[in-house]
């Protein structure tokens, strides 16, 4: 038998080193966790000092035992490779152990041992722990703000709704994926419009808008059995003089009154809030912002010198300012610029300010996709005789936005975490709902607990569209 | 020219200026009824309100510049603090992202995932109203190696008190010059011998020694006053002496250094992973030591990769850093867009001022890196 040396393990005697090392470990491991779950001090006899590093100490020289290359144990070799290479990384792994161990017992009590669940009172939750039934009573105020409790189906309804028909795209057969881009970009953002005038809102049947939409529908069906040898003067001229037709020709003032009968008691916009308005704001923020980016980032990559300027200006604008100041310029200083008879709502006003805001971010992104584009995808495009938006609907935007997937979504992330931002206007969704409640009188002292409760919600939202685009990005990526 | 390519041109600058003209006649229209002139005569007026923290002088006697300033500079304090420690985290976190161990990969890659998703203004809220307001009174506050007091109404720290700060700060800067000079004249060496001079060394004792002579022979004289504990009335204490760091200029600091540090890490993990192994192995096999090939070919390289993403986060951090609204810390949007505006009325002047503040931060940092970017750029033939 060789001799031990216990300052450099080799595999000679391994079992020897092996045994006294794994049982060295265990023993620190064991000291950590019985004083931190049972409060239990094993090593209370020795010096203060002492017996706080003494785990440590024990664990740094069982891991130094078992620190043996190509032992022959497959189990042995992996814990070396992984978290035991050299002394400064055995360290800092116990160091992280120990502190996982120690912060273990008092996040578990207070999230679950020690919290109250039950009760809808301040008077339920007496323990040291959180008290989830804080939550628990103002869940409906932190999902839908101030708005009516009875009327709340109309906001769940809307959603679902829409949730079912965005997820169309999913179940279409290969006959109708072509017109999955024109159904996204305009048929379903209209829908989302309406289901939110008309449900959440509970708005008239006929507004001023309605005429517009009408004439864009009835424009867009016509529009296809037009020669596309007129098609741009058609979509310039018709719309506008269908809207003309039907505001002043075809409706007479007899039927606006009958359409502007309300089907829903009206909900101010004030009165939304909560994670209903967190989706709200994003979703619509997330349909203006992209195709104003994206007509943004073509229109600085253009050859129009009056054009690129503009588009220049508008992005370098956007982008330099923070979020906060362009909200405070949309509630306090845009109401300046519109004529005094006119009003628009707090809330329209927001998504506007935000969309604005992202689209500049928006543009920036899709112009590294089209600058990465190779100059030959251009050329080769033209030489089949494209035109300036041929060539791009075709053949370079398509290349261009699957580059820039990752970016994009970066930038709607962002979006979904500046909306607690529309504070400043007095909106309330879910961040600015847990500050009111954080005041109310009878419950005044659970701030910690609502904080948590919101980035749990948010991490989850933020965490699933990372991974989402990652996905997409894995997806899309071996295409090129 | 033709046709094609005048016509969008001239009805994209017709919309513009349709625009422009529309929301300028109403504004017009609107101050007319109001009776309020346009101008920025305001600036100079008694201000009449006062702010808790700032940096220079000030009271409600100021003009309303001077409120702006007071703004703008606990605006630039809170980025400068942000922005060191948000670097020093974001490097270190980036760097263990990296590392073979696998706990101390994942301890990373859980922090980033977790404060890289929760909003930023959530961030603050929580480090403001729940986290800072868990700590003790200023009477029970334990201190921490004796002199640090962590207590609810902010952190009370010892200060510095000088003599001749003048004569200390001349003996750095001369400090600083020294070395410029020991630089060139090193590279001057190198091109011409080949010597290498330990430049490093050499600078690190400038640093040392200058500022030390001042101490003995410059009659410079610094010492330490400690906070002291002191009662105000029967229930309230406060500490006299030292600094006070108040409660919103540290949960503002802490959720913007720790909400960017997790984006400068990606920047940095992403640099250092975009150098290519082969490139250490060319540099090891030149005969380089690891400390030459670290020094001369990785990390110029993985800078050139980290630099203008760390940027662009710097320029965020700044722009972030006016949510601090949201807590009340005296910063350019709260004391001027916030307090000034409600007092003036004058929402045109004042929101566009701060936002070309921002505006100028931002455009003067990135027409910067763009040149930093032109001089470090890889020069192909």
């Amino acid at each position: 038998m060789n001799k031990l040396n216990f300052l450099s393990s080799d595999k000679n005697n391994l079992y020897a080193y092996l045994y006294s090392g794994i049982s060295l470990f265990s023993l620190s491991i064991l000291i950590v966790f019985l004083n931190s779950f049972f409060s239990l001090d094993l090593t209370s006899f020795l010096p203060g000092t002492i017996s706080y590093f003494l785990p440590l100490i024990i664990g740094f020289m069982g891991l130094h035992l078992i620190r043996i290359e190509y032992s022959g144990i497959k189990f042995l070799d992996i814990i070396n490779k992984n978290i035991n290479t050299n002394k400064f990384n055995a360290l800092l792994s116990l160091l992280i152990i120990f502190a996982v161990i120690k912060s273990l017992p008092p996040l578990l009590s207070w999230f679950i041992i020690d919290a109250n669940f039950a009760g809808d009172s301040k008077d339920a939750c007496s323990g040291s722990g959180a008290c989830w039934a804080y939550i628990k009573t103002w869940f409906n105020r932190f999902m839908y703000g101030m708005y009516p409790n009875a009327e709340q189906w109309r906001i769940n309804l809307s959603f679902i709704a829409l949730a079912f028909l965005g997820g169309v795209g999913f179940f279409a057969t290969e006959k109708f994926k072509k017109y999955l881009t024109l159904y996204y970009v305009i048929i379903y953002p209209i829908i989302a419009f309406l289901f939110i005038f008309f449900f959440i809102s509970g708005g008239p049947i006929f507004f001023d808008f309605s005429y517009g939409i009408i004439a864009a529908v009835i424009s867009i069906i016509i529009g296809f059995f037009v020669p596309s040898k007129f098609k741009m003067y058609y979509f310039l001229i018709i719309p506008i003089t269908i809207y003309i037709l039907l505001k002043y020709v075809f409706f007479y003032e007899e039927l606006i009154e009958l359409g502007k009968i309300q089907a829903f008691e009206w909900v101010e916009t004030g009165a939304w809030g909560g994670l209903s308005l967190t989706f709200i704001v994003s979703f619509f923020c997330l349909i203006f912002c992209f195709p104003v980016g994206l007509f943004l980032s073509l229109g600085r990559r253009s050859d129009l010198p009056i054009i690129k300027y503009i588009s220049i200006g508008f992005i370098e604008f956007w982008r330099g300012v923070p979020l906060i100041t362009v909200l405070f310029m949309s509630s306090v200083m845009f109401p300046m610029f519109l004529p005094e008879d006119m009003f628009i709502d707090k809330l329209v006003r927001v998504i506007i300010a935000i969309s604005l805001f992202e689209a500049a971010y928006v543009a920036e992104v899709i112009r590294g996709g089209l600058q990465a584009l190779p100059r030959g995808q251009y050329d080769a495009a033209k030489s089949l005789g494209m035109g300036y938006w041929k060539m791009h609907i075709f053949v370079i935007l398509p290349q261009a936005l699957k580059l820039v997937i990752p970016g994009i979504a970066n930038t709607f992330l962002a979006l979904v975490k500046d909306t607690p931002l529309i504070f400043v206007v007095g909106l309330l969704e879910i961040v600015g709902m847990l500050n009111l409640a954080k005041t109310n009188p009878e419950w005044l002292g659970f701030a910690m607990e609502g904080y948590v409760f919101a980035s749990i919600v948010f991490f989850i939202i933020c965490y699933a569209m990372s991974k989402y685009s990652y996905n997409l990005e894995q997806k899309y990526k071996t295409e090129r | 020219m033709n046709f094609k390519k005048i016509l969008p041109q001239l009805l994209t600058l017709v919309v513009v200026i349709l625009v422009f003209g529309f929301f300028s006649y109403n504004a017009q229209v609107n101050m007319e009824n109001r009776g309020i002139t346009f101008g920025y005569g305001f600036l100079s007026q008694e201000s009449s309100f006062d702010v808790q923290f700032s940096l220079i002088e000030y009271d409600g006697s100021h003009s309303y510049f001077r409120a702006y300033l007071v703004g703008l500079l606990n605006t630039i304090l809170v980025s400068v603090i942000g922005i060191i420690f948000a670097t020093i985290i974001g490097v270190v976190v980036g760097i263990a992202r990296l590392s073979s161990n696998y706990l101390i990969e994942r301890t990373a890659a859980i922090y980033v995932e977790f404060f890289r998703n929760i909003p930023l203004l959530l961030q603050i809220f929580f480090w403001y109203f729940a986290a800072l307001r868990a700590l003790p009174l200023p009477e029970k506050a334990e201190p921490m190696f004796g002199v640090f007091f962590l207590t609810i109404k902010g952190f009370f720290v010892p200060a510095f008190v000088w003599n001749n700060l003048d004569i200390f700060i001349y003996s750095v800067i001369a400090a600083i010059i020294a070395i410029i000079f020991v630089r060139l004249y090193a590279k001057k060496k190198q091109e011409n011998h080949g010597i290498q001079t330990p430049v490093l060394s050499i600078s690190i004792g400038l640093l040392i020694i200058l500022p030390l002579l001042s101490f003995f022979l410059g009659g410079v004289d610094a010492s330490v006053e400690i906070p002291v504990i002191e009662q105000l009335s029967k229930t309230s204490f406060t500490f006299k002496g030292g600094l006070k760091l108040p409660p919103e200029l540290i949960s503002l600091a802490l959720a913007l250094s720790l909400y960017t540090a997790t984006f400068i890490a990606e920047c940095v993990r992403a640099g250092v992973q975009g150098v290519s192994k082969g490139q250490k192995e060319a540099a090891a096999s030149i005969g380089l030591t690891p400390n030459q090939v670290l020094k001369l070919v990785v990390m110029p390289q993985a800078l050139r990769i980290i630099i203008p993403p760390t940027t662009n986060q710097y320029l965020n951090l700044t722009k972030n850093s006016s949510l601090a609204a949201a807590i009340a810390y005296p910063d350019l949007v709260l004391v001027f867009a916030g307090t000034a505006l409600m007092q003036t009325g004058r929402a045109i002047e004042i929101v566009s001022i701060t936002m070309l503040t921002y505006l100028t931060l931002s455009i003067t940092i990135s027409i910067f890196m763009n040149w930093y970017n032109k001089k470090i750029a890889i020069k192909e033939k």
